[in-house]
């Protein structure tokens, strides 16, 4: 692997009362460029950005952020604040403040109880949230309460959030969900924009989804990395044939 | 009138108005009430002071606390340590006599000054709130758990206060005091001039309250009500806000006591138990919860009701307050002030479609 990494996953093992979701998971991520991780149902994707992300503590192994940043050790709201921001499967937003709101809190800035108490918009602030609307599609909702919002458009807001965040890491479960085809298709192209000077990892089930936007695919399997290349190397291969397309084969019929 | 203020522009002039007349009104009512009436609505205004504090724990940020009866009583208990060691001029306070006590235990000592019980008034229900929120919002205890350990802390509190008779007058309280800085407690002036300094505070209170609600803080705070998760993943620590939060609250219910004192001239435990406690939340319940103004409303208004029903039925009150809270809960989850924001729209929709002005404007989340 050329390039420094910004993500290093070693041997990675959530368990949860002695069931391990994940087990001795690897993943390393380049500090730019976007990865697709998929898996059948239950393969512990979800886990893994949670394992990541801090929501879950790693039973095992250790992931190592930019220069060796223990993430493992560090508490949720502090990895967000090294950057690393995360979508989860469900959207969240919250509901009862103003889309505009909404996008304020995540805007890159202090987080204490004193620089929000103080906090006043700048013009240059104002600017970005006005781009960044524009940006999702939500230009002229700015005063909608976000919970009086489309599901689809909750799903644009969020990733509103994120990029205002200004994130080094972006972990996304399934931002496709629920969108139509077009929204899809802007989803994957902002996607692959701003994985220009950003790691994305985004996890998917639509394969047709994967095809189009993919460069590189980590696919896992019971806990584990099953394999990890082009999109065409994961089609060829076998073993994801039996236990991922093989699966959505039957499921189909 | 009407026009201008629903125009988003107009808004500040229109809100700046509302606290211009409710303080000319607060200035006003002297001229109108006796003065029994007077202390009475003096102590209301009290109340709504802690009501405008938990309102901002439990509408804002969505954290029930049963447990402000203790915060209120501690502040009111600040403030009679005070006036009943001024009463005793320098002999020990005639409970402690009565217990055999020889000497003024050493946590009494601060309560001399009227400053130093003022700023403890404050700064020991403000310590029990950072104390409490600490061991609890850190370990992400919350919902239903916080609530229940915030009524472990009334039960704890009042166990405290009423057994220990010789320290802090048991179950009769403290009482027996007739002067604050010099002046007689029962001098009509006096009685004036407590009742505009409660009317000061409350205005202060609302002020500082708007501040917070408005300001990005106050955006995290309903932030947190909506999602603690998504809040902490956004990189902010939500505990601390819980915890700012709790502390403001729990300060503003402890100012809310020491007015409370020298309006009625007593505290004991009765006062701080489980159901002044959840009066308080009624009032906001009732009021409406979320919005500052329904918070101060709802304690206004259901302590009149509580007083006028009280003189006539004492014993179907609570069964009143009781049914007017589960009605209030079922119908008007937004209480009163919701009622009136959503009759203010209805009748402007209907002013303005008789006019036939087009409907540019945007609904607006309204937040006074
Ligand atoms: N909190 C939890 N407690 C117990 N088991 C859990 C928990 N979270 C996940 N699991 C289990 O861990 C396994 C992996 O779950 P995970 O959600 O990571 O899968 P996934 O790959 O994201 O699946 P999907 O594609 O359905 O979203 C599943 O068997 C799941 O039941
Ligand atoms: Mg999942």
């Amino acid at each position: 692997m050329s390039g420094k990494a910004i993500l290093q996953c070693k041997d990675v093992t959530v368990s949860f009362d002695g069931f391990k979701a994940v087990q001795g998971m690897n993943l390393s991520l380049e500090a730019s460029g976007l990865r697709f991780l998929i898996g059948p149902n239950g393969a512990g994707k979800t886990t893994l950005l949670d394992a990541i992300c801090g929501k879950v503590k790693p039973s095992g192994g250790s992931i190592l952020y930019r220069d060796g940043i223990d993430l493992a050790r560090r508490k949720e709201h502090q990895i967000a604040e090294l950057g690393i921001g995360r979508k989860f499967q469900a959207p969240s937003i919250f509901p009862t403040l103003t889309v505009e709101e909404n996008l304020e809190l995540a805007m890159k800035q202090k987080r204490g109880i004193l620089a929000t108490l103080r906090a006043k918009l700048a013009a240059a602030e104002r600017e970005r949230l006005a781009a960044q609307l524009e940006t999702v599609g939500l230009a002229g909702r700015q005063r909608a309460r976000a919970g009086s919002l489309s599901h689809g458009e909750k799903q644009w807001l969020e990733i509103g959030m994120l990029l205002l965040q200004e994130p080094s890491l972006l972990l996304l479960d399934e931002p496709a969900a629920g969108m139509t085809d077009r929204e899809t298709e802007k989803t994957g192209e902002l996607l692959q924009e701003i994985a220009k000077d950003r790691a994305v990892v985004v996890v998917e089930h639509d394969m047709e989804f994967v095809r189009n936007f993919a460069s590189l695919v980590t696919v896992m399997h019971e806990g584990r990395l099953l394999m990890e290349g082009t999109m065409d190397q994961v089609q060829a291969d076998d073993r994801v044939a039996e236990v991922y397309l093989g699966k959505r084969r039957e499921a189909a019929c | 009138m009407t026009q201008w203020m629903i125009k988003t522009g107009a808004s500040r002039y229109g809100l700046a108005m509302w606290y211009f007349l409710a303080a000319a009104l607060l200035l006003a009512a002297p001229l109108f009430t006796s003065d029994f009436r007077l202390n009475l609505l003096a102590k209301f205004l009290a109340f709504a002071i802690a009501a405008v504090g938990l309102d901002l724990l439990w509408g804002y940020t969505g954290i029930l606390s049963l447990g402000h009866g203790v915060f209120f009583g501690l502040g009111g208990y600040a403030m009679a340590m005070h006036l009943k060691l001024q009463a005793s001029g320098g002999r020990l306070p005639d409970f402690m006599d009565w217990s055999g006590l020889t000497k003024l235990p050493w946590f009494w000592m601060p309560f001399q000054s009227f400053g130093g019980a003022v700023l403890l008034g404050m700064a020991i229900p403000a310590a029990v709130a950072l104390f409490l929120g600490f061991f609890t919002f850190r370990n992400r205890i919350r919902g239903v758990y916080f609530t229940i350990l915030t009524q472990a802390l009334v039960i704890i509190s009042v166990t405290l206060i009423t057994g220990q008779q010789a320290f802090t007058g048991g179950t009769n309280g403290i009482t027996g005091y007739g002067q604050i800085l010099g002046h007689s407690l029962a001098a009509p002036e006096t009685k004036l001039a407590l009742y505009y300094v409660t009317a000061g505070v409350l205005l202060a209170t609302f002020v500082l309250a708007r501040i917070v609600v408005k300001s990005r803080f106050g955006k995290v705070l309903r932030a947190i009500r909506d999602g603690e998760n998504r809040v902490r993943f956004l990189g902010y620590d939500p505990s601390r806000y819980q915890m700012g939060v709790f502390v403001l609250s729990a300060t503003l219910s402890g100012i809310a006591g020491m007015l409370f004192v020298l309006h009625v001239g007593i505290i004991s435990p009765s006062m701080m138990g489980i159901v002044p406690s959840i009066e308080m939340v009624l009032w906001v319940a009732i009021g409406g919860r979320g919005t500052l103004i329904g918070a101060a409303l709802g304690a206004l208004l259901l302590n009149g009701a509580k007083s006028a029903f009280s003189e006539s039925y004492p014993d179907i009150w609570l069964f009143f307050m009781g049914a007017l809270f589960i009605v209030t809960t079922v119908f008007l989850p937004r209480g009163i002030a919701g009622l009136a924001v959503d009759g203010w729209r209805k009748a402007r929709r209907i002013v303005r479609r008789r006019k036939e002005v087009p409907e540019h404007e945007r609904k607006g989340y309204s937040a006074v």
